[in-house]
């Protein structure tokens, strides 16, 4: 099957709008993603400077209500910590509202998915208190600027960011001849985490050509790499190792600093493993759990042709006739789900907007937990499973069903009428059971529930 | 092990399940309960993360020790199990089992899993229970035991959570629910779903499932509450109280790269919280037929870190409790912390494969011969000689 506007819409974006024209082409699709990226400038989603603003700004008010305590100020300074600490926690609220409202309003929403994909391949989220909030302000910075771009400077913009180096506990890790490792009142040393986790997941894969003495030398490689007290990134030299390193073969470095670790990130981004390793990654999310073998080696020759340019890899990947076979292979994670069925109910801004965090938690992160995918919260650095039998399972189909069923009326109080809601979301041609489905359900909110759950609908 | 099986009645009575609607239940069949092959119940646990053996049953005894662990060890002063094992102060509420001998550890055992030290790979093989992940499949080793016991129903083993379980996956029919879940729906909305489903084999499947476990079940709503470790734990028990048998599910938090100290007892306070939950709600009956075994994908380094943790090792310890077990004990071949004891100069030697106390477990509950565990349930296993880990 050739390339159509619907199959696009699905595969590679967040599903059909009733709002929003699908993609004519492929050249149209690439274009998006050359253009200015209107969603980020019109749901706008801070940074993470303003994260470790909150966070500076809740630890000094703390600071001085427990070394103030029974005082007029010392009350007055624990309360704005306290507000300040709620203030955190509604944006993070807002910033569900907003990352799900560009998914709902975009005609490009092969960007959104991409960097949804990439945020996930380079999966990194706050351990504990203020930063649990981070998430999206590291897609925002790390990943959303470099999606069209190298391989290379996606990977450094990400391993240094300071959210994956507190996440894969970089920030601590000191070489073992470093200054700080010498001073005798503080003991610190190597942490192999964030080594191993690029080698394995970022990088060149698990099967990937890297033994424990390549982990070990990467890791003092990256000492330096760290967060200052408020998390901001800061290379440390006290910390870094002294002398040169010596991974996969290639010695790097002598004198601490980030050229050497960008010198070894980019060897490692065009590293052939690498290359196969992402080729497969993209052919396995967008089109199959069982890719076809010359889809990853167009992928991959791609990857390595063209230096790591992933312009060029969503240019072959779109091209390519193995991404438009007719069969849905792919099950939507619940994220996209919820993301699709906003976008098929044309849900309105003003409507996300007036969500207040207690429905936002009722309404979209609850179910989605419950479906099996908590939001921006993955248990482990390998992210989302792929494997469509992850999502299928009895608990995930129930709460897809139940969500479907009890929540469009909530958010569009003018369900639209399912004879049409089902050509909007399947395309000119339903299936006929859908059809009769929404036909033959007791209401109009069980009849949209239905169109959403059909495998035509869950699956692309 | 020996039970004599029990009559329905009898369950009935030590489960203390006379007087609830059994009617609510379609699958609380006379027949079911009187033919079931065995009476004993196996829970498994699968620790997420690479849980540190060295750290839950410091080996103090061991002259190496304390300088492989120069600040790990400082804090509360672990609980002496045998004069050379001693536990962390964290599963201080589970020293009662110990002394009743219904909690015991394997030490410096490990999967046949070496040298990447990669989480998702260690974990793989940890649920295939096969000798090594080429080409074997994705069906995990407690499904295979399955296959080869007789009335086994969809029921007889439950996967409990939300993440997926490899480890019950196969052909043998498997139930699998998080208690949070529910379906609660009209009947119409249902019968359509499952005809618009029905071209969807795998999605159907699921649906058909979802509203077999959500079927208003007695004790279900009860198990809503509290943390979600409980919650599972809970839940489990309840459907042990029932007809089945098997139950499984993971906890997640093991990977303890810095701050152990502080981090590694929050996981075990977990790990503790559902023993306990488990010993209470089955009822001290149905606990003397029970088996909780709990595993994980590999241990780690033998020295702390830079960062007070430590990272991605080989042998670590496998935990289990139950009045079915034989505990008060740390089972294991002990091989050393000494430099040259260590396996590359950098974790715990593992002496033993993890699949044999857990093989040997299974045989004492089940009375499956050795040679379909070793063949079938393990593929490529030696179970060596009965550790006696059963009653």
């Amino acid at each position: 099957m050739p390339f159509t506007p619907e199959l696009a819409e699905r595969r590679f974006g967040y599903g059909l709008s009733p709002q929003i024209a699908a993609p004519p082409s492929v050249a149209d699709m690439l274009t998006g993603l050359r253009g200015p990226d209107v969603m980020a400038q019109t749901y706008p989603i801070p940074g993470f400077r303003y994260i470790q603003d909150q966070i500076v700004l809740v630890s000094r008010f703390s600071k001085f209500a427990r070394k103030n305590p029974q005082t007029e100020a010392g009350a007055a300074a624990g309360e704005k910590a306290k507000t300040a600490r709620r203030a955190l926690f509604h944006d993070r609220q807002r910033w569900v509202v907003s990352t799900l409202q560009r998914r709902i309003d975009t005609p490009h929403a092969f960007r959104e998915r991409l960097i949804a994909f990439w945020a996930d391949h380079f999966t990194a989220r706050g351990k504990s208190g203020l930063l649990r909030a981070a998430a999206p302000a590291y897609a925002e910075e790390a990943v959303r600027p470099h999606i069209g771009g190298r391989f290379a400077d996606l990977l450094f913009a990400c391993v240094t960011h300071p959210l994956m180096l507190h996440y894969l506990d970089q920030n601590t890790s000191a070489g073992p001849n470093s200054r700080a490792a010498r001073r005798p009142d503080r003991r610190r040393g190597l942490n192999e985490n964030l080594a191993r986790e690029v080698l394995e997941l970022h990088t060149l894969g698990v099967a990937g050509p890297y033994n424990q003495s390549d982990v070990r030398e990467f890791a003092k490689l990256l000492t330096g790499l760290a967060g200052t007290r408020d998390h901001s990134f800061k290379f440390r030299r006290n910390m870094a190792e002294p002398g040169a390193e010596t991974v996969l073969g290639r010695t790097y470095g002598g004198a601490p600093g980030l050229a050497p670790i960008r010198a070894v990130l980019f060897d490692l981004a065009l590293h052939p493993a690498t290359a196969a390793h992402i080729a497969r990654k993209l052919a396995v999310h967008f089109v199959s759990d069982q890719p076809a073998p010359d889809l990853i080696r167009d992928l991959e020759e791609t990857y390595l042709s063209g230096g790591g340019d992933l312009m060029q890899c969503y240019e072959t990947l779109l091209h390519h006739p193995a991404s438009w076979t007719n069969d849905a292979p792919n099950i939507r994670p619940p994220d996209e789900f919820v993301s699709a069925a906003l976008r098929a109910l044309a849900v309105a801004p003003e409507m996300m907007q007036s969500l207040i965090p207690a429905q936002i938690k009722r309404l979209m992160t609850t179910p989605m937990r419950l479906m099996g995918q908590p939001w921006h919260q993955p248990a482990s650095p390998d992210g989302w499973p792929e494997d469509d039998s992850a999502w299928i399972t009895p608990q995930g189909m129930a709460a897809r069903l139940e969500w479907a069923v009890n929540t469009p009326a909530r958010l569009r109080p003018d369900l639209p009428d399912p004879r049409e809601f089902v050509q909007d979301v399947l395309g000119p041609i339903p299936p006929a059971d859908v059809v009769f489905a929404a036909r033959a359900a007791e209401t109009r909110a069980d009849a949209v529930g239905l169109v959403l759950c059909a495998p035509a609908f869950q699956r692309r | 092990m020996n039970h004599a099986p029990l009559t329905r009645r009898q369950m009935l009575a030590r489960s203390g399940w006379i007087g609830c609607s059994l009617a609510a239940s379609p699958l609380w069949t006379p027949l079911s309960l009187a033919n079931a092959p065995w009476q004993g119940r196996l829970v498994v646990i699968i620790l997420r993360g690479g849980m540190d053996g060295l750290d839950v049953v410091r080996p103090t005894g061991d002259p190496a020790f304390a300088a492989l662990r120069p600040t790990l060890a400082k804090g509360d002063a672990p609980l002496d199990l045998d004069g050379y094992f001693a536990m962390h102060p964290a599963l201080k509420d589970l020293m009662p089992l110990w002394h009743r001998e219904e909690l015991g550890f394997v030490h410096a055992v490990s999967t046949p899993y070496r040298d990447k030290r990669s989480h998702f790979d260690g974990q793989d093989l940890l649920e295939a229970g096969t000798q090594d992940l080429g080409g074997a499949g994705r069906d995990g080793w407690l499904n295979r035991l399955m296959q080869h016991l007789p009335q086994i129903e969809a029921e007889t083993a439950y996967g409990i959570g939300q993440g997926t379980l490899n480890l019950l996956a196969g052909t043998a029919p498997v139930a699998n629910w998080t208690p949070e879940a529910a379906l609660d729906l009209s009947p119409q909305v249902l019968r359509l779903a499952e005809q618009i489903m029905q071209s969807d084999p795998q999605m159907h499947a699921a649906l058909i499932e979802a509203q077999m476990l959500s079927d208003g079940r007695p004790g279900a709503v009860s198990t809503k509450k509290g943390p979600a470790h409980i919650q599972v734990a809970r839940f489990a028990a309840d459907r042990l109280r029932g007809p089945a048998r098997i139950a499984a599910f993971s906890l997640n938090g093991w990977d303890t790269h810095r701050a152990q100290a502080r981090m590694l007892p929050r996981s075990l306070g977990q790990l503790s919280d559902v023993i306990t939950t488990l010993k209470q709600d089955l009822g001290a009956a149905i606990w003397s037929q029970t088996a909780v075994v709990a595993l994980t994908e590999f241990g780690r380094t033998a020295r702390e870190n830079g960062t007070g943790g430590t990272d991605h090792g080989t042998a670590g310890l496998m935990m289990m409790a139950g009045g079915a077990i034989r505990g008060g004990r740390v089972f294991g071949r002990w091989p050393g912390l000494g430099e040259q004891a260590l396996y590359q100069g950098r974790d715990l030697m593992p002496t033993d494969d993890v699949r044999a106390p857990v093989a040997w477990i299974m045989r004492g509950m089940t009375g499956l011969p050795i040679s379909t565990l070793q063949d079938k349930v393990f593929p490529g296993l030696e179970m060596g000689a009965d550790p006696k880990v059963v009653r």
